[in-house]
């Protein structure tokens, strides 16, 4: 890129903690990461922590969690101090999520149309012609064809790789510089995933944004994103470029590569991975 | 007694009635030999899972033949001919009765076809799938998702089946968990002398375990590849590439001029 790589979002020793009746749960420990104009990739079991990081940078963790970090800054807001009204006005313009199931993340008695159009209307106080205008754009650079006919569709009319499409659009239009992607691609077949990926990998890289791909699919992250982070049991266990996932130090990382069934190296029995307590430490 | 397991011909399943009724899957054969591993790959909605709905006797409206063990099986089938084949479902947080504890939930396909030595053979079963047996004193949300797979294997496993019909076992799995159900069901398959159906959507998956693959699309299947096809990259259909690339992950598109791809 002709710019110098900044960092969109820096994390530093982040903590999430839930407050139950049997005691502190900590679901996140401990973590720092920072993102650039790039693909990061983080990776994790269920119940690592993976969501909750993305979650929480969004502040859109429950109201019972108490998220401690040193640091927690995007771009020149401090996540930790900003004051709810005026995270209203970063949320969803210039960090914006895009969640699993476009089934269960779109509104289902508004048209498409009209849920990205609020997005517009919303945070850039444009008419509602002009709204629908940049709406229609969007969908066209989604790859959807008849950008007129889905704009009056219910969510329930339409395909899950078209819902996730919607998805991207309504996220993308109002120009965030950072994007959290939750498992964005898990509900979907595989040649559908493939062109949602290429959607947002195009968009990211025209826009020059940093995006989050939060997932458990190893294979993925490892040919999406330019950067993963792997996350065991709350904690970041490794940060390594994707090119070099081969040489991944961490007994974590060695343990899930291993214990992937793959085209290309075939094996007999599949590794079964040993967790080690000591990885819970630090 | 023949070599051939499961013989299929010219299967058509649909649902509905009238003028409603809807063709899921098309004029599909197949044939499967004792102890082998055959597996159905597609997209969502290609009809892998109504082949082994038809296959496992959940669905009654077929047409063609089917030949289990020897023996032709009609729509409507006897009690042993039922247990002959069993399933293992996707989702092991849905398929089990939450409020059964797991010894109930096992003795309930005994109870059904009337077998004796219960406790015994609940205890075999436990001991099959590796877990221990006081589990059968637990409920289900007491259980890993990776443990409650391997209860729905034992109660599949209960009736002494000849073949399991495995409907996605281990997508709703962790990667690590995964390795875990996929080692086990090797082991089952090679020390009871089972044969498999494994429907995926993975093919990294099916070709670890099966020893040739049916690929569908449609209701039909495009292509019928051996293991060695797909490990060597020979297959013939261009679905099955499409197939293939998806498991391996993704793959950048043209990108604009000046941006290297990875």
């Amino acid at each position: 890129m002709l710019k110098p790589p900044e960092n969109i979002l820096t994390v530093q020793n982040m903590s999430v903690e839930f407050p139950t009746l049997s005691g502190v749960v900590t679901a996140v420990r401990n973590v720092s990461f920072s993102v650039g104009r790039e693909k990061v990739g983080i990776i994790g079991e269920s119940g690592s922590g993976k969501s909750t990081v993305g979650r929480a940078i969004m502040r859109l963790q429950p109201p019972q969690a108490v998220v401690k970090a040193d640091r927690l800054q995007f771009e020149d807001i401090n996540l930790l101090t900003v004051p709810e009204e005026q995270m209203l006005s970063v949320r969803g313009r210039r960090i914006s999520m895009i969640l699993q199931d476009p089934k269960y993340s779109l509104n289902p008695v508004m048209t498409v149309g009209e849920q990205i159009a609020e997005t517009v209307i919303l945070h850039e106080r444009v008419s509602r012609k002009e709204a629908r205008q940049r709406t229609l754009a969007m969908l066209e650079r989604v790859n959807i064809r008849d950008p007129q006919r889905v704009f009056g569709l219910y969510p329930h009319e339409v395909s899950g790789g078209m819902g996730q499409r919607i998805m991207i659009s309504m996220m993308l239009i109002a120009s965030p510089s950072l994007i959290i992607a939750d498992e964005p691609t898990s509900a979907l077949d595989v040649t559908v995933r493939q062109q949602v990926l290429s959607i947002l990998d195009d968009l990211v890289t025209e826009r020059n944004l940093g995006l989050i791909f939060i997932s458990h699919d190893l294979n993925l992250v490892r040919s999406f994103c330019d950067r993963v982070i792997i996350m065991y049991a709350g904690r970041v266990v490794e940060t390594i470029a994707t090119a070099d996932l081969d040489d991944a130090q961490h007994p974590y990382t060695r343990g899930l590569l291993n214990a992937l069934p793959s085209l290309d190296h075939p094996r007999d029995r599949l590794e079964v991975l040993r967790r080690d307590p000591a990885w819970l430490e630090n | 007694m023949t070599m051939t397991m499961i013989k299929v011909d010219h299967l058509a399943v649909s649902y509905g009635h009238g003028d409603s009724i809807l063709r899921v899957v098309n004029d599909v054969s197949f044939e499967v030999a004792r102890g082998e591993t055959f597996g159905l790959v597609g997209e969502s909605g290609c009809g892998k899972s109504t082949v082994l709905g038809a296959l496992a006797g959940r669905n009654r409206q077929w047409t063609g033949s089917i030949r289990i063990d020897d023996e032709t099986i009609g729509q409507k089938r006897s009690i042993s001919q039922l247990a002959k084949q069993q399933m293992v479902f996707q989702d092991p947080f849905g398929s089990i009765h939450p409020r059964h504890t797991i010894g109930r939930t096992l003795l309930e396909p005994l109870e059904i076809h009337g077998k004796d030595n219960r406790q015994e053979r609940v205890e075999k079963a436990l001991k099959d799938v590796g877990l221990p047996l006081n589990f059968r004193y637990r409920f289900p949300h007491q259980l890993s998702g990776g443990q409650r797979q391997r209860v729905a294997i034992a109660r599949a496993l209960i009736l002494e089946p000849r073949i399991l019909l495995l409907d996605e076992p281990t997508s709703a799995l962790d990667v690590s968990i995964q390795a875990e159900i996929l080692n086990l069901l090797k082991d089952l398959r090679d020390r009871e002398k089972l044969t498999y159906i494994l429907v995926s959507h993975d093919l990294a998956v099916v070709a670890h375990l099966c020893d040739r693959v049916a690929i569908m699309q449609n209701g039909g299947f495009v292509e019928v590849a051996t293991k060695a096809q797909l490990l060597a990259d020979t297959v013939a259909h261009p679905y099955t590439r499409v197939l293939m690339d998806g498991s391996r992950g993704y793959v950048a598109s043209q990108r604009p001029v000046g941006v290297t791809a990875p």
